[in-house]
């Protein structure tokens, strides 16, 4: 199995997350594309880890994760007080500061 | 006392009391005009024991520079304020105390109906003091900064009434052709600052001796300040403001605009003799000033039925004769001063009989409606008659000693420049006499000679003159009794050797006619004119209302079109070149901000468009932005 195919899979990964992020309205279906778009990338960065012999792909990956705990932590936080003052998760109604 | 202790007072006491009235405001309107008379009065007063003081010393020790203080101190620049206490400026104190002393008297019953009488009697005296600080001041610039008060102080009085809006316009008027002259001046001291390094006279007088300055530098200082002396002295071609300043009330007429300040050019002339002497062709140009003005003044003044603007075009022509004699050399510098001394006298006096004969008319001054007044006004009728007789040059009165003396040395041959020189300048001088003895005579006759042609009212009210009281009659006479004696007192009391230290000795030239035979023509001049004035204005009836007269006499009536070409050459292209730099300013200037403005809100409206406030197309916009970063990253390396 050639390291093309983590690859590709990475790739498609990404590009169902971009999908989901740009097409859905529903604020958390947006938020599962994020962390699908982060973890494609975070395979890539493994894969090429692997391809170069080094850990250096890898470190990077543990960088990626941590930020994305923390952004899932007030991206949600953010989500939820949203929704309580609103009543409303679409991504469409948060535009309070359009005049 | 000694001079040291005393010339600074001069300067204060004035100074003082205009403050003090200033600052107290209405406060002081009960006792203020008596304290502007006190302060003048006590400054003539000083003047007289600077005199007595400067007399008992010999001749060539009566000049002393007093230091006030240190002014400006930077360098090797050094300029230190002090007051030269000398023979011409002893002079020019006690000619501006004294008379500024009898107008002030004077004005406490003009003004008497005045609400603002204390204001009056303030600006008065803060002219006092700057004139005095001009004559007393031993640099140029000190000179400079009573020169602008003199002009500020006769201003604010040109527009005491300035709520009559042509009054104000007049007073904005002399503003501003003295302003022309004052630049003059500035340059002027630039130029002496630049050539010698130095603004006071000693310097200055030092450096010319020294030989710092070419010709050509000091013709061009000499220029300068016969450009200022213009200004000041209303000068052709600074001459027009003069007409309009009459419409200040009469005691300011009398003491600024006839007897002191104008003649402040006068002065500056003689006091920079040095420079003058030192440019021939600056000197010729003052001579040619002073005889254009002369004759201009003599010509305006035939043709002018108001009785103020008459004396005005008169005093103009008077200090004609004075510049011209300023301008032949050390051989008029004393006749110069001795004209304006006794000039002073018979002018102010002139003035506050005219002020009078208003003051008796309801503020008439038109001379067609005057006549028949002598009955009625005996005490005017005198002495405005003695300062006629004066004016006139009539032996002995005052202006027979000074004025002759000046269309004799205009007859004198200068040591540069051709014969044609005396005949000119004195041939123009004795015609000036003439036409002086004309106009001067007119107005005598209009007013107080031939029939009534009193205006009524409306309603039928006839005026009734009457003579003014003694507060206005007594300083006429003083001034009549100078205008009749001082001339001859002054001859024999060796006016001009007094002035020597200052104007220098000169040996006695000859004219190049006998003295004899131009006395004898310039009196059968003056004996013409006044005969033509009687027939024409005592013996025929004289119109009320003017008639068309001549082409000449139009001209006259309106100044000789002064006001026309000034507003043609000056007034005109100014108003255009502002326009058009207002215009300017608004389109390309304001255009430029108001149009980079305008682009600015224009790129943000449309850049605005692109906020559209969804989440998603912001993400979709960055995913584009990445797409096209990698591309251009990685399409190369394909």
């Amino acid at each position: 199995m050639t390291l093309t195919n983590y690859l590709v899979l990475s790739g498609i990964l990404f590009s169902i997350g971009a999908a989901t992020v740009l097409l859905r309205r529903n604020a958390i279906i947006v938020f599962m594309g994020v962390e699908l778009m982060l973890n494609a990338t975070n395979l890539a960065l493994v894969t090429f880890s692997r391809l170069h012999g080094d850990l250096t792909g890898q470190v990077m990956a543990f960088f990626v994760m941590v930020v994305a705990a923390a952004e899932v932590v007030v991206g949600l936080a953010i989500i939820v007080s949203i929704f309580r003052t609103r009543k409303s998760a679409s991504v469409d109604d948060i535009n309070l500061l359009k005049s | 006392m000694d001079v040291n202790s005393l010339a600074p007072l001069l300067v204060a006491v004035p100074l003082a009391s205009a403050a003090v009235l200033l600052l107290l405001g209405r406060r002081s309107d009960r006792w203020g005009h008596w304290l502007g008379l006190l302060a003048s009065t006590a400054a003539f007063v000083v003047g007289a024991l600077l005199l007595v003081e400067l007399l008992g010393r010999p001749a060539d020790q009566r000049s002393v520079d007093v230091h006030l203080f240190d002014w400006i101190s930077a360098g090797r620049f050094d300029l230190s304020a002090g007051l030269l206490v000398d023979p011409l400026s002893l002079t020019f104190v006690l000619l501006v105390t004294f008379v500024g002393s009898l107008i002030h008297l004077y004005s406490v019953a003009y003004m008497a109906h005045d609400a603002a009488r204390r204001r009056f009697f303030a600006y008065l005296n803060l002219f006092v003091a700057a004139m005095l600080l001009l004559v007393l001041a031993d640099s140029y610039l000190l000179l400079f900064v009573g020169w602008e008060g003199v002009g500020l102080a006769s201003y604010l009085l040109i527009g005491f009434w300035n709520h009559r809006t042509p009054y104000a316009v007049a007073a904005k008027k002399a503003f501003v052709a003295n302003r022309v002259g004052d630049l003059g001046l500035l340059i002027a001291l630039m130029l002496m600052l630049a050539t010698f390094g130095a603004v006071d006279f000693a310097s200055v007088s030092a450096g010319i001796d020294g030989g710092l300055a070419s010709t050509a530098t000091l013709t061009a200082m000499g220029l300068l300040l016969l450009l200022a002396a213009c200004g000041k002295s209303a000068q052709f071609p600074l001459q027009s403001w003069l007409g309009d300043a009459m419409a200040g009330p009469t005691p300011v007429s009398a003491l600024i605009h006839a007897a002191t300040m104008v003649t402040a050019g006068v002065y500056l002339i003689v006091r920079s003799a040095p420079v003058f002497e030192g440019a021939p062709t600056a000197q010729l140009v003052v001579t040619i000033v002073g005889a254009i003005t002369l004759v201009f003044g003599a010509i305006v003044g035939c043709a002018k039925d108001d009785i103020k603007k008459a004396l005005a075009a008169s005093t103009m022509s008077q200090i004609g004769y004075m510049v011209l004699a300023a301008g032949l050399g050390p051989v008029g510098y004393a006749f110069a001063i001795f004209h304006l001394v006794t000039h002073g006298f018979f002018k102010a006096g002139m003035f506050l009989g005219a002020g009078s004969v208003m003051h008796g008319m309801d503020d008439q001054t038109d001379m067609r409606r005057f006549g028949a007044l002598r009955r009625y006004m005996v005490v005017t009728w005198v002495t405005l008659g003695l300062g006629w007789l004066a004016i006139l040059g009539i032996p002995p009165f005052s202006g027979f000693w000074s004025k002759d003396k000046i269309i004799e040395s205009a007859f004198v041959v200068p040591e540069v420049g051709g014969e044609w020189r005396a005949w000119l300048f004195g041939a123009v001088a004795l015609i000036g006499a003439g036409i002086t003895a004309f106009y001067m005579s007119r107005l005598f006759f209009m007013t107080f000679h031939g029939k009534k042609r009193w205006t009524r009212d409306a309603d039928g009210h006839e005026p009734h003159p009457h003579e003014s009281p003694a507060l206005m009659t007594i300083p006429m006479i003083v001034l009549a009794v100078g205008s009749a004696g001082l001339g001859f007192v002054l001859q024999a009391g060796g006016f001009t050797t007094w002035l020597e230290p200052v104007t220098g000795h000169v040996e006695h030239h000859e004219p190049v006619l006998p003295v004899l035979v131009i006395q004898v023509v310039t009196l059968l001049a003056v004996v013409v004119g006044l005969a033509l004035a009687w027939r024409q204005y005592a013996s025929l009836p004289v119109p009320e209302t003017a008639p068309e007269g001549s082409a000449l006499t139009r001209a006259a009536r309106v100044d000789l079109y002064q006001d026309a070409v000034n507003d043609a050459v000056l007034v005109e292209p100014g108003r255009h070149l502002t326009r058009s730099l207002v215009y300017g300013d608004r389109t390309a200037v304001d255009g430029a901000f108001t149009g980079l403005g305008r682009l600015t809100v224009g790129i943000g409206e449309l850049v605005r468009r692109v906020q559209t406030g969804y989440a998603r197309q912001y993400a979709a916009t960055m995913l584009l932005g990445l797409v096209v970063l990698a591309a251009v990253v990685l399409v190369p390396r394909i």
